[in-house]
């Protein structure tokens, strides 16, 4: 659906923020308004939607990472009692290829669950297995098995080739030269491995047709934008389907598009003429609905006798799946970007499918491979890692550096960290080529930090919004609330500019049959929905107030609302109640569309951000477990519309890369390529006990304040990889090279160490 | 899952007649946080569920009057840890309490962790529990075993609990297939590896049930688990072990070293308990006996770190049974 089709949707303004100090609702914690519906139940996620008749549907995946069909036989299938329907995938028919574990071959729909399950098992399938190649991080390995492909990369140097200089030759002199030349230089390997998104409530949707027309309850983060998906596949118009999503359970950019399994339930839909539900299975869910791109890197850095990086050669490769791709070369390296640098990468293609975007797509993992290094520098000279860093905020290539730098101020005043640091490895000593701490007990801790960068630019976004004549007010709203509390600040954004409380504002959001707003995706909702209802909630204002000023027969722009009143500023005696005023719209409500087109430039919201965090670990020297102390998150967003679910935010994000860093980790095994934990046991996630005391600080100065609304669900995901290695790495002494940091890494990475 | 018969038994005797038959698949219930998981996957098609968790002589903490504890198989794990007498059990407790999950604490029975089936992740994803054409021995077998993996068997004996009861001397009843069919077993015979695919991970035959775990008196027994976890979820150790020390003077008369996540079954390390025993324990007596428990390691391709893991585990189980800080986590 095309998100503005109402020309006047741009008319009115001037749009802006309340002061601080004149603000009642923004900037004041307010607890998520679905909080009760969700801790009692009563929330409705997709999951939760059966309808009257319905299917239950399950699929059967493919048990090879790759192979052929030679044939695929569903008759036993369909005579399992209570199955209605079997559905075979094109892609799944005789002499299909199948490139990856977990490729949905059919679907089975049936008057039960257990049923459909039965019927999945008896559908007979004769596979011819093939070679399967799922070992990412060896390059050597991968190349062996031609599974390789050139990437791309860039070099950069201040000195520039001659006219006759083979530029390829310049840069690889030059960059020798220059690594020569340096006062430090370190050489290292550094990784992060695939991850899956991991939704607690699995992909999926419950579909019916009402005449021609498709209604889908869709787990989605794209309310608005996913008509289209149907739409295309089953030969409709957008129009003719209407997606609903009140609530999702994750998401983290992997539910964006009905998927073909979605497009699947809606076609059984259409045959059997009843609702079909298919949710994908757990290991479905791990395997096949989105994974992040995993990274490896060599690289050797050179520093001048401050620490101030001034050269970067790096090789980086990983994998997108079975296309190749990998991490951008963009993010080599990440942030702080010397004036010299070589980045090169190399693709790598696995028999795994292909990644989706993930919170932040490419900086968590360019900021673990390459701000790792930086702290490498800072081990190899024996200087505090903090010092290396604030030195090499000298190479911010976002012109954040000295915002940068009052973040890392209180990031450290927060943490400890002058009270807390001590030199990398201070507490171990080699005893017999084992790492023994000096004092009793085998426990050992250390300080990282690491920082980040993101955009959160607002996504486009209409809002329809009705005031009533009784004083009530509606908005209307396509986006969707991944459970971050998009629907409590698009009520206190409507709150605030008319005077009342959360409580007096109704907030429709969650159908495509509402007017468009774009995806949530890329920390781009929360200025997206504030743009929209700011900008209709204050022309609605402006013309309310224009009867209230008639009123009372003053200048419309001496009023303000506030208090449920609209009076004249300073003098509450001069007022009228806000429904009082509301009265005075006749019989009909105001209605007001108002919009915001991605990147156009606006007073209420902002793009770019910065962000920095650190971690205080200890280690267990003997078991390789590591346990997360403290996490200081300092993180700037502009203006901050609710600190409570702003904080939430970062909470659930410094959590998520926990994660990553000690504990979550995609499997492949090497015989099979299959994904062998893929399911809630041994994939694992960092629990309650493991996050250790999470601190969040807000960095909103008046300066930021000023920036407008500025999305932050991606950045503080970023940092917590880096930051938690670089605290293992002062612990230990000892780097350990790739994440998840799990004992078995610890342990390897010591003896390696003590080897060497 | 498949549809299924479902019983619930209201006695022993009943609950042997349910499982008798020969003509249907039979599984038997208790808590279910295995079985379920199970049956959804359809790693397991019973024909016939015996939900024994209704009977009420399987229902009971009941101590004995030489001072032994029966516990029936309905007990769940937290009404283990409620009971005044287990205090004297910290092996016992410790590795409940190391189950980390209220849900399966208050869900799962003491029997019912002895009697969970291996969570190899092949056999978990529908591969053969014995290593077939090597799809272990080369597959990913991080977390498989170190020790007793010589044959096929190379998955690691789920069971949290079963170290400790076996380095308690505790005893399980076992009734069946017949109604007057009883034995009393060690916990430590009650393991086997298989041998071949039929075989399964305990000495029970079709038709068996546990009824109840007999801890004999604590008395002056000085005993702990500790277990090597990744995290703090209820996630399977990396490698455990349990210990029971008789000490007397200072010095240790009498010791059971068993160490879990290592080996298919529960791995009874009289090595390691012949270490300690005329010794006073300390830091390095305890280091010894956990060198002296891999000694006889053969780690797979891919988890020579947990032999390293192992020898903590059983230095750290002496330390804390001996009353000693372990030094770690």
């Amino acid at each position: 659906m095309a998100l503005f089709q109402d020309k006047k949707a741009a008319e009115g303004g001037p749009y802006n923020w309340p002061s601080r100090k004149d603000s009642k609702v923004i900037g004041k914690d307010q607890t998520r308004l679905d909080t009760l519906a969700k801790t009692t139940g009563a929330a409705k996620y997709t999951y939760d939607v059966n309808l009257k008749n319905q299917l239950i549907a399950r699929a059967l995946g493919c048990p090879h990472s790759h192979c052929k069909i030679k044939a695929i036989d569903t008759t036993a299938a369909s005579k399992v009692p209570g199955v209605v329907h079997v559905h075979v995938f094109d892609h799944a028919k005789a002499d299909s290829e199948i490139s990856w574990q977990g490729e949905l071959l059919a679907v089975v729909a049936a008057e039960s669950e257990g049923a459909a399950v039965e019927g999945v098992s008896k559908i007979k399938v004769d596979y011819e297995v093939l070679d399967s190649f799922t070992n990412d991080e060896d390059l050597d390995a991968a190349e062996k098995a031609g599974r390789t492909a050139k990437g791309p990369g860039k070099a950069v140097t201040v000195r520039e080739p001659g006219d006759d200089d083979d530029e390829d030759e310049f840069v690889d002199e030059e960059i020798a030269r220059l690594l020569k030349e340096s006062a430090h230089v370190v050489e290292g390997y550094y990784g992060i491995d695939a991850i899956t998104h991991c939704c607690l409530e699995p992909h999926g949707s419950t579909v019916h047709w009402e005449g021609e027309k498709l209604k889908a309850y869709l787990s989605t983060q794209n309310v608005s934008g996913t008509d289209d998906g149907f739409a295309n596949d089953l030969g409709i118009s957008a129009d003719a389907v209407d997606v609903h999503c009140e609530y999702i359970g994750g998401g983290f950019g992997s539910k964006f598009a009905p998927d073909y399994w979605g497009l699947a339930a809606a076609k059984i839909s259409k045959a059997t003429g009843r609702p079909v539900k298919l949710m994908l299975d757990r290991d479905q869910e791990l395997k096949i609905a989105g994974n992040r791109p995993s990274g490896y890197l060599n690289v050797k850095l050179g520093a001048d006798k401050n620490g101030l990086v001034t050269v970067w050669d790096s090789h980086h490769w990983g994998t997108s799946g079975s296309r190749g791709g990998g991490v951008s070369q963009s993010v080599i390296p990440y942030v702080l970007v010397p004036k010299n640098y070589r980045r090169r990468s190399t693709q790598v293609k696995t028999n795994t499918v292909r990644s989706r975007a993930w919170r932040a797509p490419n900086h968590p993992q360019g900021c673990a491979m390459t701000q790792t290094a930086l702290d490498d520098l800072a081990h190899k000279m024996g200087k505090d890692s903090y010092d290396i860093f604030m030195t090499n905020l000298a190479n911010a290539t976002n012109g954040k550096e000295d915002v940068y730098a009052e973040e890392m101020k209180i990031g450290a005043e927060l943490m400890g960290w002058k009270d807390k640091w001590h030199p990398h490895g201070a507490q171990v000593v080699r005893r017999n080529g084992r790492l023994r701490t000096k004092k009793r007990g085998a426990l050992v801790d250390g300080l990282g930090m690491a920082l980040h960068t993101w955009g959160g630019v607002a996504n486009s976004s209409t809002c329809q919004l009705k005031v009533y004549p009784d004083g009530g007010v509606e908005s209307f709203c396509g986006t969707q609330d991944l459970g971050t509390g998009t629907r409590t600040v698009c009520a206190m954004v409507l709150a605030e500019t008319f005077g009342l409380t959360v409580n007096d504002v109704k907030v429709n959001i969650g159908s495509s049959t509402y007017p468009a707003s774009g995806a949530s995706g890329g920390s781009t909702t929360v200025g997206a929905v504030c743009e929209s209802h700011r900008r209709a909630s204050q022309d609605a204002l402006r013309e309310i107030m224009g009867l209230v000023a008639q009123k009372l027969s003053v200048a419309a722009d001496t009023l303000v609302a506030t208090g449920g009143r609209i009076q004249v500023k300073g003098n509450a005696k001069k007022s009228v109640s806000w429904k009082e005023a509301c009265t005075m719209l006749g019989m009909k409500p105001l209605e007001i569309s108002r919009s915001h087109k991605r990147g156009d430039a606006s007073p209420l919201s902002n793009q770019g951000v910065g962000g920095v965090q650190m971690a205080h670990v200890q280690v267990d020297v003997e078991t390789g477990v590591i346990k997360l102390n403290k996490f200081v998150a300092v993180q700037d967003q502009g203006l901050v519309i609710n600190p409570k679910t702003c904080k939430a935010q970062i909470y659930g994000a410094v959590i998520m890369g926990i994660a990553a860093a000690l504990y979550e980790q995609r499997i492949s095994d090497p015989k099979s390529g299959a994904f062998v934990n893929a399911e809630l046991e041994n994939y694992k996630l960092a629990r309650l006990g493991d996050v250790g005391d999470i601190v969040v600080h807000l960095y909103e100065p008046e300066s930021e304040r000023q920036r407008g609304v500025i999305g932050n669900g991606e950045p503080p995901a970023i940092s917590p990889k880096a930051a938690i290695a670089n605290a293992v790495c002062n612990a230990l002494g000892v780097r350990v090279p790739v994440v998840p940091m799990t004992p078995k890494r610890v342990l390897e990475a010591i003896r390696t160490a003590g080897r060497a | 899952m498949k549809a299924f018969e479902y019983a619930e038994p209201r006695n022993e005797a009943e609950a042997v007649e349910f499982l008798a038959d020969d003509s249907v698949k039979t599984e038997v219930l208790a808590g279910g946080t295995d079985l379920v998981g199970l049956m959804k996957k359809m790693l397991v098609s019973a024909d016939r569920v015996v939900n024994i968790m209704e009977v009420p002589s399987l229902q009971t903490i009941e101590p004995q009057e030489d001072g032994a504890l029966l516990i029936g198989a309905a007990v769940t794990l937290d009404e283990v840890l409620a009971h005044p007498y287990l205090e004297n059990y910290p092996a016992v407790t410790d590795a409940i309490l190391g189950i980390n999950s209220m849900q399966l604490q208050s869900q799962g029975t003491l029997v019912g962790d002895l009697c969970q089936r291996p969570r190899c992740w092949f056999f978990r994803n529908g591969q053969q529990l014995l290593d077939q054409q090597g799809h272990v021995s080369e597959g990913d077998n991080r977390f498989h075993a170190i020790l007793g993996n010589s044959g096929r068997a190379k998955f690691v004996s789920s069971s949290r609990i079963g170290p400790a009861l076996i380095a308690l001397n505790a005893q399980v009843r076992v009734i069946g297939p017949t109604e007057d069919e009883e034995q009393w077993i060690p916990v430590a015979d009650f393991f086997v590896t298989p041998r071949h695919d039929e075989q399964r991970e305990t000495i029970l035959l079709p038709g068996q049930l546990v009824t109840h775990v007999v801890l004999p008196p604590a008395d002056s027994r000085y005993n702990a688990t500790y277990e090597v976890r990744h995290g703090e979820g209820p996630d399977d150790p990396l490698a455990a072990a349990a210990v029971s020390l008789t000490i007397q003077g200072g010095v240790v008369r009498q010791a059971e070293v068993v160490l879990g996540q290592v080996a298919p079954t529960p791995w009874i390390s009289s090595t390691a308990a012949d270490v300690l025993v005329g010794r006073s324990v300390d830091d390095d007596l305890a280091e010894t006996a956990g060198q002296a428990a891999i000694a006889e390691a053969t780690p797979l391709s891919q988890n020579g770190y947990k032999v390293d893991l192992a020898a903590v585990a059983v230095k750290r189980a002496v330390l804390r049974a001996a009353g000693l800080e372990t030094g770690g986590f």
